[in-house]
């Protein structure tokens, strides 16, 4: 028992974090040494692996006590206090398998780093930060450890700072971390009152006013959300997360966006106490835009990374709507609807993290192989790089939410929670949530779309370049990476039932409800209320798909024609011989374009035809707006460089202009204190 | 026994539908001829070619990928086991809490995805053209198929599809105005799904208006055997889906013996003749339209599902 209780304890996730610190310090000493890249990413996957094998233990121990530990370090009259109950087990378990997979990925990877001094030191340091936000339970260790993560993650965007656009990605970044920093502290700010309790647990005991809730909800949604992606506040992703080396990448995508999620749940489900049904209207609202804009917007790239990261925006507006679904239900005391909402998200966190991990590191095997991110410049791959495109299909499938990966199931479930919602009393909600769950389904198709062209541009077809076509397969640690990943989403896919049971201590833990047993059910299916109502079996459904594939292919083979002939591809006449003849990434989005974009992004093609006797070829030229971009932001950083332009006058004073400039301050001050009194 | 018969029932389901399923596509086109005073081909002839095409040899074109080769076979039995998880002749088919309606349209997704993906593999514009227009008009009638499921489910207050046949077969269920406006969609999203007009013309010969026949443009031999024979299954699973839930007569209640399982079996047998002379009769008063009105006609479907929906949560009495 003893040892039970040592490995499932907050002081056994410490030590780890201290070992990812003292192995980031090593980092740095070895950082010139040969060896550097292979000694610390061993070491850092070790240190995952204990933290991720320790922090599954308490969340499948069904320990109902959290363990918490204070360290006297940060505020002196307050001290630095952590904690593990079931959320932050199960978020531990997202940050460390997505730290262990990009250890070992990095094994691999990181011989190809031009400069692996630059990431080295970081990359433990970045995944010790968002241990330590997980597991700290007062408001200052959350804040220092959150704007650790953040830097670390921005030094490692800023590893290839000599890259076009990078320096750009970088700035963004930083400004947009700050900004949401601000918020958050604000946030604790008003949580903690006037007597400026910071810990967790004070927090959690106080009573907080409807405005207070509101406010806090807002500041939450600006600081968390700003981290995460939610659309407006997503400008900073599409730049960072594909500015830093792939296995960052899938860090920053597939973990850092959830430690924020889990930022949102501590505050507005845990610590706020019970919530208003009103809250759960604007956050419905905002995720089902971001889910659709984002996959939007993924839909018209055409850098294979950025795609990857506008495709996180759309899976953080699920996780969002999901996360709106159950504090609706929780506003209006439907606890097993609301556990479901709930553990829906929590499935979706998961699922997320593992195949957009694995997608990251398909991209960066696709990187390594051909040094080509742009899509148009690739494709014919899965002659090449048959392993990493057997492994990528793997991640496509599963993220586009077909059966029976494990992208439906969490999908699945979310429209089920919808289904619930005609018991919601309010009239606001019993008209939006229709709506929301038109979304929904309309981001799960277009992701459809998103990820076939993504896979069919860059793997499929005819190699577009010389790199393409001289692609050579990657080593050995990316691909048991990619192919444990890609195991693990099957896995997810098909035996729902025991995810789920593992999730059901946190629905306890922060609802007070949670979703029926799902191992009392027959054959490990999984049913949300009832059998009768709704059930899924992944299990069946895969064993039920090969055993009819095997059927017809026994059949063809045993009765059909076996012979078989290689010609040249049909092109009605007309070959096109050149490869850059095929249907191209933004080819294959027109259609796309052409009935959303037209909207959405103002899109416009426009022909540009040479005037008759020139012989220059006709151009299409497509034109497409981020109009969040230029509404919201293009004139807020315009006010700004006008402001500071105006305001660096005042740096070329003569002495006595600013004598007079500092007495005109004092007398407008004391003329205002005197007329405030 | 029960078991046995169980196994029996779901067992002929499936049987049934892949026999049935080149015959109606054989009855739709007979008719089609027909109507427009041309004798047409034998009921029987989509069976023939499709022994034709097993016997003849496949040309692969020289780049294609095992991808390319797979797909037939995946897109067949994604398409098969959704068509045996829709009840036909008797509900409450033995392995119907495996997958309930949301499922089975993720499964033919999963096909089209495939489907999708293997017209880019060779390489060619026209794979591309077909794939690109099939995931627009996907992209749009998934949704408006969800809300068309959704629909469904808060009138039966399950998703499961044995659940809603026997619910709108068995109680009095009367007239509703979402009821309505579902199936209207759904018959919208079926046109659409199967590649028919005016979305799609299965039968042209001119690849630049096509867009499913664009797509498995390279396919030969027994590929497309497979692809076709998946296409007629599509169709009847759409059939079988409205007449199970919009026109649920007849159909043999779980467990109530021969006499009701052959009488639903010929009530089914009815109740595709007449589905598949409806659309015969509709394709033929009907143009097909541009592919940029497509995404219109889908809106309207994705809208009646919407609303639907909405009355539902409004009030159950809708």
């Amino acid at each position: 028992m003893i040892s039970a209780v040592v490995i499932s304890s907050a002081a056994l996730q410490l030590s780890c974090v201290a070992a990812l610190l003292v192995i980031a310090v090593l980092a740095i000493a070895l950082s010139r040494s040969e060896h550097a890249t292979a000694i610390i990413y061993g070491a850092t996957l070790a240190a995952c692996a204990v933290a991720l094998f320790g922090a599954l233990g308490f969340l499948l121990g069904n320990t109902a006590n959290a363990s918490a530990l204070t360290l006297p370090i940060g505020l002196p009259w307050l001290g630095a206090h952590f904690r593990l109950d079931a959320l932050a087990s199960f978020f531990l378990v997202v940050v460390d398998l997505g730290g262990a997979a990009a250890s070992l990925y990095g094994l691999g990877y990181g011989h190809h780093d031009p400069a692996p001094h630059r990431v080295l030191p970081f990359f433990p340091a970045f995944l010790a930060g968002m241990n330590l936000v997980v597991l700290a339970d007062d408001a200052f260790s959350y804040l220092l450890c959150w704007e650790f993560m953040s830097l670390a993650s921005w030094a490692l965007v800023m590893a290839h700072h000599r890259e076009p656009g990078n320096a750009k990605a970088g700035y963004v970044y930083l400004v947009m971390a700050s900004f949401g920093t601000l918020a958050l502290l604000l946030a604790f700010g008003l949580l903690a009152g006037p007597a400026g309790d910071y810990g967790f647990a004070a927090i959690r005991a106080g009573q907080h006013t409807p405005y207070l809730a509101a406010l806090v909800l807002v500041l939450m949604l600006l600081g968390a959300g700003s981290k995460a992606g939610l659309v407006p506040l997503h400008v900073w992703l599409p730049l960072a997360h594909p500015a830093a080396p792939s296995h960052v990448s899938a860090l920053m995508s597939g973990v850092m966006t959830k430690v924020a999620i889990y930022g949102f749940i501590r505050v507005v489900f845990d610590l706020l106490g019970p919530p208003a049904w009103s809250a759960s209207v604007i956050v419905l609202f905002l995720g089902s835009i971001t889910a659709v804009m984002g996959i939007l917007y993924a839909m018209m790239e055409n850098d294979l990374k950025r795609l990857l990261a506008y495709s996180t925006i759309e899976n953080i507006g699920i996780i969002f709507v999901s996360l709106g679904l159950a504090l609706a239900f929780q506003a209006n005391g439907l606890k097993l609807a609301a556990a479901l909402a709930f553990t829906a998200a929590l499935f979706h966190v998961l699922n997320h993290s593992l195949f957009k991990s694995l997608l990251f590191f398909g991209a960066g095997a696709v990187l390594t192989s051909t040094g080509e991110r742009d899509m148009d410049r690739l494709g014919g791959l899965i002659h090449r790089l048959p392993f990493t495109s057997f492994a990528v299909l793997v991640g496509c499938v599963a993220i586009s939410a077909l059966p029976p990966f494990n992208g439906f199931v969490s999908e699945w479930l979310m429209f089920q929670a919808v289904l619930q919602s005609p018991d919601l009393p309010q009239w606001a909600l019993k008209i939006m949530v229709p709506a929301v769950g038109a979304m929904l389904a309309l981001a799960a198709a277009l992701a459809a779309a998103c990820f076939v062209k993504a896979y069919g541009v860059t793997f499929l077809g005819r190699p577009r370049s010389v790199a393409a076509e001289t692609a050579t397969e990657v080593d050995r640690y990316s691909l048991v990476a990619m192919f444990g990943l890609a195991v693990l989403c099957l896995l997810a896919g098909i035996l729902p039932g025991l995810v789920i049971d593992a999730l059901s201590p946190i629905a306890i833990e922060i609802l007070g409800g949670r979703m029926p047993i799902q191992a009392n059910e027959a054959w490990l299916s999984i049913a949300p209320i009832a059998e009768s109502r709704s059930s899924y079996n992944g299990l069946l459904v895969m064993v039920f798909i090969t055993i009819s594939a095997s059927l017809a292919v026994f059949f063809i083979h045993r009765f059909a024609s076996h012979a078989l002939r290689r010609g040249p591809a049909w092109g009605c006449g007309f070959s096109d011989s050149v490869p850059a003849a095929q249907y191209s990434g933004e080819s294959f989005a027109q259609p796309i374009r052409r009935v959303f974009g037209t909207l959405v992004f103002h899109a416009r093609d426009h022909v540009e035809m040479p005037p008759p006797g020139d012989i220059r070829p006709a151009r299409l030229r497509i034109e497409l707006h981020d109009l969040v971009w230029e509404v919201m932001y293009a004139p807020i950083a315009g006010a700004v460089g006008v402001s500071s332009e105006w305001l660096n006058r005042l740096q070329f004073l003569t002495i006595r202009r600013y004598l007079s400039l500092v007495f005109a301050t004092l007398v407008t001050l004391l003329l205002v204190l005197a007329i405030w009194s | 026994m029960v078991v046995i018969s169980d196994i029996l029932v779901q067992g002929a389901q499936m049987l049934l539908v892949l026999l049935l399923a080149p015959l109606l596509t054989g009855f739709v086109r007979k008719v089609k001829a027909r109507l427009v005073r041309r004798q047409g081909a034998s009921i029987f002839q989509p069976y023939r070619d499709l022994l034709r095409l097993l016997r003849k040899e496949v040309v692969l074109a020289d780049n294609a990928s095992w991808l390319f080769r797979v797909t037939p076979y995946v897109t067949f039995a994604a398409i098969w086991v959704a068509a045996a998880l829709v009840p036909t002749f008797a509900t409450g088919l033995l392995f119907n809490w495996t997958a309930d309606l949301i499922a089975i349209v993720a499964l033919l997704g999963s096909a089209r995805f495939f489907l999708a993906l293997a017209g880019m593999d060779v390489g060619t514009s026209f794979g591309g053209i077909g794939s690109s227009r099939e995931v627009m008009i996907a992209a749009l009638a998934e949704p408006a198929m969800l809300l068309i499921v959704f629909c469904m489910a808060l009138v039966a207050g399950s998703t499961q599809l044995s659940t809603v046949a026997n619910f709108l077969a068995s109680s009095y269920v009367g007239l509703r105005v979402s009821l309505g406006m579902a199936l209207v969609a759904l018959v919208m999203v079926a046109l659409a799904e199967n590649a028919r007009i005016p979305v799609d013309n299965p039968a042209t010969h001119l690849e630049l208006t096509m867009v499913h026949e664009a797509m498995v443009l390279e396919y030969s031999g027994r590929h497309l055997a497979m692809i076709e024979f998946g296409a007629f299954l599509k169709l009847l699973l759409y059939i079988s889906l409205i007449a199970c839930v919009f026109f649920p007569w007849r159909i043999a209640v779980f467990g109530t013996g021969p006499l009701a399982y052959a009488v639903g079996a010929v009530a089914y047998i009815v109740k595709l003749a007449v589905a598949g002379f409806l659309l015969a009769l509709f394709e033929t008063a009907t143009a097909k339209m541009r592919v940029f009105r497509v995404p219109q006609f889908l809106g309207a479907a994705l809208m009646l599902g919407l609303l639907g929906t909405l009355l539902l949560f409004v009030s159950r009495s809708f």
